[in-house]
């Protein structure tokens, strides 16, 4: 079957336990794919030995009757999760050949439910990145346009999904990492709110911020994937919230008729691009013909989500990255005169750029005498702006708005300008923040033909009303249909 | 405010990293690139707002959990030291700390 590649998840399960397919002959094709489209660079690590046996354990689940949904689907993981099986690097030379003595909870979790992994995927080093370009292993190119930027940190990701190198990853959103690559390479995904999914064995970048979730090419497969990766994790991470994972198929066709939906004023300003507020407007109008009504609300503080951000997140970032000493795992100097001399020298070889640039911040901003002025006052606007979405909320059921300011960059464009990046999140920031759901739903095309997402912004544990606007969006729509050429 | 070389060359002792002549130049350059963004944030009345740390706290209590203190993991000494850069009889090994 050449066109295994095509389908959604849905259609791969329903074709698995017909037994039309097998989970051997599925995993051959994506990986075939995956080498063929190499020069993507979206896959960090792939063992054919390794899938072909997790395939053929799901082929005899399904021989005894095993009618999991997910069961012989094959997906991959962001490198940021680590696993057994394969290695894990994070994006970073620091990792280089490191093997986790355990897999990370939602890698289990969706292996128990019979997923198949692919192999790692590329990513920003310590997820810290807009664009993918800050892995040590090379950039990622956007399967619409291989001069572009494919979206960071989960570039590899949202590339391997977009060219269909698998039917669906993992990923993990700490600033928008999920969304704005979903967004930049026109498929799905879905940022479920902070805690609903255990943080064990994912690399930490910032503890208070980081959440795993899905990125496929529907929201009916995000469903089926956050079903399966989400749900309390008590022992091993204590962040994890108490609420029971929940099946978020189940109201996906619920009618959207007098759905509110919100629209920030401050996400369509001077600063949205012609080209993405054009699709935007087309996909609201979209919206209100499916019956749902719009609401302009306010989000005051929503530039204030940059500083906050990149005083927050480094500084969870320095004090998570301390571990990267040269002792226990990971990367260490050839040469140094001492203990310290170690330390300093084997941190300095191991982490890129960016990293740097961050981890200094962080340091800066919770060093002695500068704790109050920056982190905590810091914290204190993060709840002002956890409040601003409370009132919205208020108003209007879910948040529509724009992901990104404006389609893909070109890859260097930004140079080595990291600001640039840090504008560019302005729209994902808010509500990471906030820790609320969030989604990137396919909604257009803009400059370049490359594609255009919608941001759409739920309350806390909402993730089911969100997934059910999206869905009634692309039972109505065709973006997220659309291949990019040659793939 | 504007950091100098001085603060940079602090910081970057701090965090344990190294800076070449050229990076902390470049160091200094951007992280005043971004505290020129940073001022904003600074200006805001923020009497009497409780900072958030849990996100989710922003609607209810929100109590970080203990676990009960006893072993749960089995030995795996030799799989956690499988990725360590030197090891000897099951012991991490560092430079000399004590003479």
């Amino acid at each position: 079957m050449t066109d295994l590649h095509h389908l959604t998840v849905a259609e791969l399960s329903a074709k698995l336990r017909a037994r039309e397919i097998s989970a051997t002959e599925a995993a051959r094709h994506f990986l075939a794919r995956a080498k063929q489209h190499e020069s993507l660079g979206a896959f960090l690590a792939v063992d054919e030995a390794v899938t072909l046996a997790q395939a053929r354990a799901a082929d005899e689940r399904i021989a005894r009757g095993d009618a999991a949904p997910l069961l012989g689907v094959p997906i991959a993981h962001k490198d940021i999760f680590v696993t057994k099986d394969f290695p894990t690097t994070a994006g970073s030379k620091m990792l280089a050949g490191y093997r986790s003595p355990f897999d990370a909870t939602v890698v289990a979790k969706l292996a128990d439910a019979g997923c198949v992994t692919l192999g790692k995927l590329n990513c920003d080093e310590f997820a810290m990145g807009s664009a993918n370009e800050n892995s040590a292993y090379g950039a990622v190119r956007n399967p619409w346009d291989a001069a572009r930027i494919p979206g960071g940190s989960s570039g590899g990701s949202a590339a391997a999904v977009a060219a269909r190198l698998a039917p669906a990853a993992t990923g993990t959103d700490t600033g928008g990492s999920i969304r704005q690559p979903s967004a930049f390479c026109g498929i799905t995904g879905i940022k479920p709110t902070y805690g609903r999914a255990s943080r064990w064995g994912m690399v930490a970048f910032a503890s208070s911020l980081d959440q795993a979730g899905p990125m496929a090419r529907t929201a009916q497969d995000c469903a089926l994937l956050l079903s399966a990766l989400c749900g309390p994790d008590p022992d091993r991470d204590s962040t994890s919230l108490d609420k029971p994972a929940e099946d978020y198929t189940r109201r996906l066709d619920d009618p959207i008729d007098g759905l509110r939906i919100g629209v920030p004023r401050e996400f369509f300003g001077d600063g949205l691009a012609p080209d993405v507020r054009a699709a935007l407007d087309a996909a609201l109008k979209q919206y209100e013909r499916l019956g749902a009504k719009l609401v302009e609300i306010s989000l005051p503080r929503t530039e204030q989500a940059i500083p906050v951000y990149y005083i927050i997140a480094p500084a969870e970032a320095s004090s998570n990255l301390s571990r990267f000493d040269g002792v226990k795992f990971g990367h260490r100097a050839k040469h140094y005169d001492d203990l310290l001399d170690m330390y300093c020298k084997t941190r300095s070889e191991g982490f890129g750029a960016e990293v740097k640039r961050r981890i200094m911040t962080g340091t800066y901003v919770l060093s002695h005498g500068y704790y109050d002025a920056y982190y905590l006052q810091a914290q204190k606007i993060r709840r002002m702006i956890a409040d601003d979405f409370q009132q919205a909320f208020k108003q209007c059921d879910i948040i529509a708005g724009p992901v990104a300011p404006s389609v893909a960059w070109k890859l260097g464009e930004h140079g080595s300008d990291p600001l640039a990046d840090y504008l560019a999140d302005i729209f994902t920031l808010p509500g990471s923040l906030a820790g609320l759901p969030g989604m990137s739903v396919p909604a257009g095309f803009g400059e370049g033909g490359m594609p255009v997402g919608l941001q759409l912004l739920g309350n806390y544990f909402d993730e089911a009303r969100l997934l059910n606007a999206a869905h009634r969006f692309q039972q109505a729509t065709d973006f997220h249909l659309r291949a990019p050429e040659g793939f | 405010m504007a950091l100098n070389e001085q603060d940079v060359a602090r910081i970057a002792r701090l965090a344990r990293i190294e800076l070449t002549a050229a990076e902390s130049e470049h160091m200094l350059a951007q992280i005043n690139g971004f505290f020129d963004i940073v001022e904003r944030m600074r200006a805001v009345d923020t009497t009497g707002v409780e900072p958030l740390t849990h996100p989710v706290a922003a609607i209810e209590d929100i109590a970080l959990r203990l676990r009960d203190d006893v072993a749960s993991e089995p030995n795996q000494r030799e799989a956690n030291q499988k990725s360590a850069p030197a090891v000897e009889n099951g012991l991490f090994l560092v430079p000399k700390v004590i003479e």
